[in-house]
């Protein structure tokens, strides 16, 4: 009966995320009349995993078994399907994301549970259990009965306002039994960004375009991320000439980001880009061309040449 | 090696979305249905494993007739055969069951489809197939070389990669740039038009029950600042929008 999110960590902290799942897990318990307990995979203290309680949670399950510390997919699955049947578990909540959604598919598949992503809202339990998700890479959205009697929810970020309160969670050590068939696929090595903000993770970003004339530009728009703690991302004929990582492709058929604010820079706004940022809460578009299809799904718009406006703008920032 | 590659048939990504029937049916009127991005490029990689080791590429929708033209494409592309499981693919659930029953009856080395289709963008078939069939799964997968009976790969994951190393049989969701797309040519088109395609009948049940669909609210007029008044922008952001 009760509600199970599965959390991610990131250096032993929570990631944005999840704490975001855990209090949508908490609303949705709300809803059902009974708890939501959290699953934290991996090396964290008791005094950050207390933290989910002032995002809803009553009770956080830590299971830290030193073979767990790769992310890996099997194993991960097991543990979070063991916790489901010590806690009589019916909903499990989790943030979208790429260890996130392998992980939930392969506990559905375990549970015979319904399962279905980019969820956009809290469900609607008034005749059922229906939530409603995005789809067409947010061209649309379809409402959906979840038939089963376990629900898995992969919920988009932004989905939720979230409210803080001072709660605190209690902390119990997890000990999963798992297997030596858990740990099949080895992970040789890991290459992670630091320093930078997660764009998946971002509230807000700062994206351009072929506007930008050459990688060799970038600094502007770095300097404008930099100065107001943003994301860089980029359209997709960017990334396909090389000029940014793919990691930073948004769009249909790159990263679908829902931010605060996304700040799109020298980008057109072919429809497929608009598939990719369109949940974004608040949309501003700079291109010299006013006829820009981008205006038009755009909250704020600025006519001009995005090396005279970008600048300008990182220096007012600065100057609050 | 045997690789089993599945294919969506799903609306060009310029396609203006509708729906009809009081919102509870895709509109499929003026729409063009092209092979899943995604999954052309598993079909690509998979295409280009087969020429490297020798084997067989067998292409599988999960899909109504009309998706037959996406399947004789994939094998213009160098698929050698086909099997259609005849349904509409209902949800992620029901649709990885047709494919690891179809999986299950013939013995692949490597289940390959794209890291999610991109009209549903759930990015979970791949799992709930490997769960099913008791291998392991990985996505998005963004390198695969074979050596002997080890895939070695890497993986992409939030703000980095991983590599990776697994034994076959694996199923894989694919993403760029694990291959080049490949694009038929004359002799493909024509050899496709006899390639087998088998049409199987679907088993089992959904989990969901989709009840309606929703498009977006329109948006609001867009607020324009002049170039020459541009950090205004800054002060609406904090005061109006509130995102700052």
């Amino acid at each position: 009966m009760s509600v199970l999110i599965f959390t991610e960590l990131d250096n032993g902290a929570l990631k944005k995320s999840s704490l975001e799942a855990v209090y949508y897990g908490s609303e949705v318990a709300k809803m059902k009349g009974t708890i939501a307990t959290v699953l934290a995979i991996g090396n964290s203290t008791d005094d950050e995993l207390a933290k989910a309680g002032n995002f809803g949670a009553s009770k956080v399950l830590h299971a830290n078994d030193p073979r767990l510390a790769l992310g890996n997919i099997q194993a991960y699955a097991d543990v979070l399907s063991m916790a489901v049947s010590q806690e009589g578990a019916t909903t499990i909540i989790l943030a979208m994301s790429s260890l996130g959604n392998a992980v939930a598919a392969r506990v559905a598949a375990k549970l015979k549970a319904s399962i279905v992503s980019n969820v956009t809202e809290l469900p609607d339990f008034s005749n059922g259990f229906k939530v409603t998700r995005s789809i067409y890479t947010g061209k649309a959205f379809a409402k959906v009965e979840m038939k089963g009697e376990k629900q898995i929810l992969a919920v988009k970020k932004n989905a939720i306002s979230v409210v803080e309160s001072s709660n605190s969670a209690t902390v119990e050590t997890f000990t999963p039994t798992l297997k030596d068939s858990d740990f099949v696929v080895k992970v040789t090595g890991t290459h992670k960004e630091s320093g930078t903000i997660l764009l998946p993770e971002a509230d807000l970003v700062v994206s351009a375009g072929r506007g930008l004339k050459g990688p060799e530009n970038w600094g502007i728009v770095e300097d404008l991320a930099n100065a107001i703690g943003a994301a860089t991302a980029c359209s997709k004929p960017v990334s396909d000439l090389d000029w940014r990582p793919h990691s930073e492709h948004v769009g249909q058929t790159g990263i679908k980001v829902s931010p605060n604010l996304y700040i799109a820079a020298g980008i057109s706004g072919a429809i497929q880009h608009l598939a990719g940022v369109n949940s974004s809460k608040v949309i501003v578009v700079i291109n010299k061309d006013p006829e820009a299809p981008f205006f038009k799904a755009a909250d704020y718009g600025i006519v001009g040449d995005v090396f005279d406006i970008l600048p300008r703008l990182t220096k007012a920032v600065k100057a609050l | 090696m045997k690789i089993l590659v599945c294919v969506t048939s799903v609306p060009d990504t310029t396609a203006k979305i509708s729906f009809t029937d009081g919102d509870t049916k895709f509109n499929k009127a003026g729409v063009t249905f092209i092979t899943g991005p995604y999954d052309d490029y598993a079909l690509s990689r998979a295409v280009e494993l087969k020429e490297q080791t020798g084997g067989t590429v067998t292409v599988l929708n999960v899909g109504e007739a009309d998706s037959e033209q996406v399947i004789r494409k994939c094998l213009a592309i160098g698929a050698d055969d086909a099997i259609r499981v005849n349904c509409e693919p209902k949800d992620s659930y029901f649709t990885a069951v047709q494919i690891a029953t179809i999986a299950s009856e013939e013995k692949y080395d490597l289940i390959l489809m794209g890291r999610e289709s991109i009209d549903y963008n759930s990015g979970v078939v791949h799992g709930l197939v490997g769960e099913i069939l008791g291998i392991p799964s990985l996505s998005p997968v963004m390198k695969l070389n074979i050596e002997g009976t080890t895939a070695k790969m890497t993986r992409e994951i939030e703000g980095g990669k991983e590599e990776i190393e697994a034994s076959l049989p694996l199923v894989l969701g694919c993403q760029e740039p694990i291959a080049e797309w490949k694009i038929p040519n004359m002799r493909g088109i024509m050899t496709a038009r006899t390639k087998p395609l088998r049409v199987v009948e679907p088993v089992g049940e959904d989990m969901t029950f989709t009840e309606k669909y929703m498009l977006p609210a329109p948006k609001g007029a867009c607020k324009m600042i002049p170039a020459e008044n541009a950090e205004e922008l800054i002060a609406l952001l904090r005061s109006e929008a509130k995102v700052l």
